[in-house]
């Protein structure tokens, strides 16, 4: 099992390598060299770029050298922790990534958790109960929530919260702690804005998830092992718990690794709609004018985090599934 | 002959599906002593296994017990109760310390998920009151009273990790786990090979041997019931047709079924290259039960338009009981 994880690590660096040749690739993909880009933005701005400068920036990024050399150069730097420079914003990548990647990963979590909060009681009902009242409400509003598209449902959500409550729904912070350093008031600012972008954006995969729960376990429902456990005596509620619900988590483990771009990709639209500082909107900004230090970090951070949260639910898949465990003997 | 421990009286279950309903069991009567085998036997599909849930009550839906009585001598003493009009909480006390029930498919009747000793010892602990380290301690014993080998290492395994006759045995010891009186055995020796199969049937034998059990076992091999059995019961389209001990029923079978059955047993007396007889026909679909006595339409023995007409009562014979027409009870 051991080797098992250790291959499946490698494999996993190879990927992030692929990974990050591609986001080079893309970085290299508009028309020209991006320095002459930049001085030519610079100068339209008013502050041209010395000739010297300029050379020095070329020998820098390793232009007019070959396609690998660039490459390693800009992988060298990468992994010294310099992402390269925004030229949208003239900072530093890793400032303007900042604070979105973990409000990114936060909202994707709770969001997570949300999905999984929601449709695994609802799921193990709606199969338990197959063809009740509560069956057919939750497989109504489970299709339309499938059916409708999330950023319709946050403006929606946003439409009522306003009209009714007066509220502004938008935004990850309230306006007076939008700049506010780091503490416990800005933390707590954070969670009372969270539940609201986190359950529109868990609803779609919600309602997907349930569907998931619900056919798997009704397969489960019907297997032998389950009368088993009732020949042993056990409560109705302990027998399903035990036996059926276990067998059919499977697909939530396998979720978590798809889950996550899902949400982050999914997320960029909503995160437009209600102005969330997350990565997506910053990604589809940097696409759009062609900044393509920042594209290419985005591109990349994505990739890895979908590794890693691929190789989370092997590892979960592993933890719940004693057959797979073995196998790997 | 001793009172029986278990007495079952016109056992009727129904499964309410869309297309209609279908009597699975449709009044099935039998006794069930101490320290004996009774064997049902019967074709696929004739109610054999729902029998034996609907004793114990867990019948898959749309599936449910609809009527008759199930006397119970309970392990206390004291006369015996009719479980059929027990709760479900109390029925839940009935499961595993008094009646268990050892199924016909070991791999799937395990949950792959949990080890066998989780879930032997689910039951100890639930009815005996055991701590964790003891009812740990009764498992391997379990396993090792059912000759399950290194059963202290065994008990940690999941169920994938045994061959089928150790999970039988498992499954046999997980049955005996709260030391119930009463064994209910739905084909146990179906999945295994020959060998296996005999080593099965042995330990069953060896266990009421040792414990007195009262064993149910169901099952399609003749040859089963008369190497295990001390009383037959046999059933057609969810009906006990004939019932009595076994030697008897071999020697002179009452019902035309039971003797259609017999005929084709295949046997090495048998001339070489002579085709083995068969039933004519198939079991009739349960939607479309025939009028009257259930078996007319293949019947070879049938005497007239009476077998279409009426069903026929349950006739007392010196050998057991009968229901057929040939035995009386014409109206």
């Amino acid at each position: 099992m051991i080797a098992f994880v250790i291959r499946r690590l490698l494999l996993g660096l190879v990927t992030v390598w692929l990974i990050s040749v591609l986001s080079f690739a893309i970085i290299q993909l508009p028309p020209g060299d991006f320095v002459s880009a930049y001085i030519a933005q610079q100068a339209a701005s008013g502050s041209p770029v010395s000739a010297e400068a300029a050379d020095a920036m070329r020998q820098e990024y390793g232009l007019g050298r070959p396609f690998y050399v660039q490459y390693g150069k800009w992988l060298g730097r990468i992994l010294h922790g310099n992402l390269g420079e925004s030229m949208e914003w003239r900072r530093p990548v890793s400032e303007v990534i900042g604070d979105r990647i973990w409000l990114t990963l936060l909202l994707s979590f709770a969001a997570l958790v949300i999905t999984w909060g929601l449709a695994l009681p609802i799921g193990i009902y709606s199969a338990v109960r197959q063809y009740s009242w509560g069956d057919y409400l939750f497989t109504l509003v489970g299709f339309i929530g499938i059916a409708v598209p999330n950023f319709l449902l946050a403006l929606i959500v946003m439409y009522f919260a306003f009209r009714l409550f007066g509220a502004s729904v938008g935004g990850l912070f309230s306006s007076e702690m939008m700049l506010a350093p780091w503490g416990w008031p800005k933390f707590w600012d954070l969670m009372k804005h969270l539940p609201l972008p986190a359950i529109i954006l868990a609803l779609g995969g919600t309602a997907q998830l349930i569907r998931i729960m619900r056919a798997n376990l009704l397969d489960e429902l019907r297997r032998p092992y389950v009368v088993t456990a009732r020949a042993k005596g056990l409560s109705e509620t302990k027998v399903i718990l035990k036996y059926p619900v276990r067998a059919a988590l499977n697909p939530f483990a396998s979720n978590i690794a798809y889950l996550f771009p899902y949400l982050v990709s999914g997320s960029i639209i909503i995160s437009i709609v209600l102005g969330l500082p997350t990565v997506g909107p910053l990604l589809v900004k940097a696409l759009v004018a062609q900044d393509m230090f920042l594209a290419g970090a985005i591109v990349l951070l994505l990739g890895v985090m979908t590794v890693i949260g691929t190789f989370i639910s092997d590892l979960v898949l592993m933890w719940v599934e004693p057959r797979l465990r073995h196998q790997m003997d | 002959m001793a009172e029986p421990i278990l007495k079952v009286r016109n056992l009727q279950t129904r499964f309410f599906g869309t297309e209609g309903i279908v009597r699975a069991v449709d009044g099935v009567d039998f006794d069930v002593f101490e320290g004996r085998t009774l064997g049902v036997v019967g074709e696929s599909g004739c109610g054999k296994s729902v029998t034996a849930r609907s004793i114990l009550r867990i019948v898959d839906r749309p599936g449910r017990v609809v009527g008759g009585e199930v006397w119970l001598k309970r392990a206390g003493g004291g006369p015996a109760v009719d479980i059929a009009k027990f709760t479900e909480a109390q029925m839940r006390d009935i499961r595993g310390p008094e009646i268990a029930l050892v199924f016909q498919e070991p791999m799937a009747s395990f949950s792959q998920h949990y080890t066998i000793g989780n879930q032997i010892v689910e039951g100890i602990r639930l009815h005996m009151g055991l701590d964790a380290p003891a009812a740990r301690k009764r498992a391997i014993e379990l396993l090792d009273m059912v000759g399950v080998p290194q059963p202290a290492r065994r008990v940690d395994d999941y169920p994938f990790q045994l061959s089928g006759g150790l999970r039988q045995r498992v499954m046999i010891a997980m049955a005996l786990a709260c030391d119930p009186r009463i064994l209910i055995a739905d084909e146990p020796t179906t999945a295994l090979d020959v060998t296996t199969q005999a080593q099965i049937l042995d330990l069953l034998r060896s266990l009421q041997a040792e414990r007195g059990l009262a064993i149910i076992l169901i099952t399609h091999d003749m040859g089963v019931i008369a190497e295990m059995a001390h009383d037959v019961s046999v059933m057609y389209l969810g009906r006990a047709v004939e019932s009595g001990p076994v030697a008897e029923m071999f020697a002179r079978p009452q019902h035309p079924y039971t003797r259609a059955l017999l005929r084709s047993i295949p046997t090495v007396m048998a001339k070489p290259r002579t085709r083995l007889p068969t039933i004519a026909g198939s079991i009739p679909h349960p939607f479309n039960r025939p009028a009257g006595c259930a078996y007319n339409p293949r019947c070879a023995e049938i005497m007239g338009e009476i077998c279409g007409q009426a069903e026929p009562p349950q006739v007392d014979t010196p050998q057991g009981h009968v229901r057929c027409f040939l035995h009386g009870g014409a109206p």
